[in-house]
């Protein structure tokens, strides 16, 4: 069980059980939705951008600890930060999900190291990456943000 | 009284329930998403690519009459599972259950249905028997009506004269994947045929694991899979009555389909071959043939029955392990319901349960199951499907509640 017990750590079991940033924001904010079909998990996230500021994020709808507990997660870590900051998350976070393939592939590049201090909390989400199925969940938050972000330009 | 199932020697003909996943032996409880396929099954598909395969309907030489022989033999050992002895003109292969239907609404349907008509569905279908009718809905423009679902679970029929009047298709399922719900067939059937509408029936999860009667039931078309019947992937069926099909224009085009082509357009063939355009699935075709074979050789009854004591088992120790912790999202225990437990536990999401569940090598299906307007219809988001079939046994179900536990304490 010890790696089920590294997937649910405390951290990941502490935000979906408490999710941080939850609900949604009138308009002007941008409201954008993320599917994941393969479970059902849905997800409404809604982004207000100011001055290249994500000034405030919510989420709401509904899904497995994975992509909730990352959801809110990642709502906490870009919440005040500059688009740029935010964008620059968005790609570390997703290349520490990838990790897994990167060292299947046995590359004989050296894969560039991931700055895990700078994900923070985030890098509780870690052990997602041997459960290749979960990294769908995980994801689906960010590749929504990504999403609202290109949707309004910033 | 039919013989009870022999669990321990079925086990021994599906070499993949030795497999250990995390030190842990395989509990297989997905049988309603692709059921495993005994090696009379496997053995009899790497015979024929090893002493006979080629190419069907086409050569003269030995090994293409006896492949084309066998092909066909597929055809009349399937019908004589769904009780007609008419399988030589009756049934068609498909890729799977859903290319059955799109066949159904791309040729009988487009056929058939103008503006000014109706097909009746139900609440509880499989997104296979909602696409392709709300597909051909958005080009001709016909009514789609759905019979509801009671909160006990049941279709709710107090308003079925209604929502068949002037409908020219009735086309529910015979069992809910979701809720193992058993739908009333021939009752249906009567309703359907008395109010001028044919009837077709996805018997996906049915036909693996109840008695079917085609001609007893009076149906039209009934659509099922051979990777859910213990048989091959790749290979679907629609048994249509051969007055249907006579009328039906072809499906695919290409070879095979053909009676002859010129430059200015083709004649298509008569009989089952019009809707198999190139090459069939040959070897699956006899894979699927050796799968009723093989259930045949078991008894249908007897499955039926296994799993149904197999279902109460469950409903039992679930009950006594969690009481109200664990939900079952489907009809309470008896000869209603079928071996599919839709289950929830308190706040825990599916997909998480699932992967607990996999930490003790049980397999289940989280998420909706292809049938979202049902799982809407109930407020769920997703459900841990546990589905029985004819190589389980109590111990499966007592590994599921131990894995159950295990999530109550990790989530709890």
């Amino acid at each position: 069980m010890a790696d089920l017990e590294e997937l649910y750590r405390e951290i990941i079991l502490d935000h979906y059980r408490s999710p941080r940033n939850r609900g949604e924001l009138p308009p002007p904010a941008h409201r954008v939705e993320g599917f994941n079909p393969l479970c059902g998990d849905e997800i409404v996230l809604s982004l207000l951008v100011e001055d290249d500021v994500v000034a405030d994020v919510k989420i709401a709808g509904s899904g497995c600890s994975i992509s909730q507990s990352s959801a809110s997660l990642m709502s906490a870590a870009v919440k005040g930060k500059s688009v740029a900051e935010a964008r620059k998350l968005v790609a570390t976070f997703k290349q520490m999900m990838s990790i897994h393939e990167a060292t299947l592939d046995d590359a004989t590049e050296e894969p560039e190291p991931i700055n895990l201090r700078a994900l923070g909390e985030l890098a509780a989400l870690q052990g997602v990456v041997k459960f290749p199925v979960r990294i769908k969940c995980a994801t689906l938050s960010w590749n929504t943000l990504t999403q609202g972000l290109d949707e309004l330009g910033a | 009284m039919t013989t009870p199932l022999d669990v321990e020697a079925i086990r021994k003909d599906f070499p993949l329930l030795e497999r250990e996943i995390h030190g842990r032996r395989i509990v297989f409880l997905d049988s309603g998403a692709s059921s495993l396929p005994p090696t009379q099954v496997t053995s009899a598909m790497t015979r024929y690519y090893e002493s006979t395969h080629a190419n069907v309907h086409r050569g003269v030489y030995a090994t293409a009459e006896e492949a084309t022989a066998r092909y066909e033999a597929a055809r009349v050992g399937v019908g004589r599972f769904l009780g007609t002895s008419a399988g030589a003109d009756e049934v068609v292969f498909t890729k799977n259950c859903t290319e059955s239907f799109n066949l159904l609404a791309k040729s009988w349907g487009a056929a058939n249905l103008t503006s000014h008509d109706a097909v009746v569905l139900t609440e509880m279908e499989h997104h296979a028997n909602i696409v392709p009718w709300q597909q051909l809905q958005q080009q001709v423009g016909f009514e789609l009506r759905f019979i509801p679902v009671g909160d006990d679970y049941q279709l709710d029929l107090g308003d079925l004269d209604r929502l068949l009047e002037g409908a020219k298709l009735l086309s529910v399922t015979a069992m809910s994947n979701v809720l193992g719900t058993i739908n009333p067939l021939k009752h249906l059937a009567a309703r359907a045929h008395g109010a001028g509408a044919l009837i077709a029936v996805d018997g996906a999860q049915s036909v693996p694991h109840l008695p079917t009667d085609v001609v007893g039931d009076d149906l039209d078309f009934l659509c099922f899979s051979a990777h859910k019947l213990y048989g091959p992937t790749g290979i679907g069926v629609l048994w249509a009555k051969a007055e249907h099909l006579a009328a039906m224009p072809a499906f695919l085009g290409g070879g095979g389909m053909i009676k002859d082509v010129r430059l200015d357009g083709f004649t298509a063939a008569d009989g089952t071959q019009r809707f198999e355009a190139g090459t069939p699935p040959i070897a699956e075709a006899i894979g699927i043939h050796a799968a009723v074979d093989y259930l045949q050789g078991i008894g249908i009854e007897a499955v039926r029955e296994h799993e149904q004591a197999l279902t109460t088992y469950a409903f039992e120790a679930l009950e006594a392990a969690f009481g109200d912790e664990v939900r079952i999202h489907g009809p309470g225990d008896g000869p209603g319901r079928g071996g599919v437990l839709s289950l929830t536990m308190g706040d825990i999401h599916a997909h998480d349960l699932a992967q607990v569940l996999d930490q003790v090598g049980v397999c289940v299906r989280p998420g909706h199951h292809c049938a979202k307007p049902l799982m809407r219809r109930f407020g769920l988001n997703a459900t841990a499907r546990a589905s029985f079939g004819i190589y389980n046994d109590r111990d499966d179900v007592d590994v599921l509640v131990e894995g159950l536990a295990d999530a109550s304490r990790l989530f709890g």
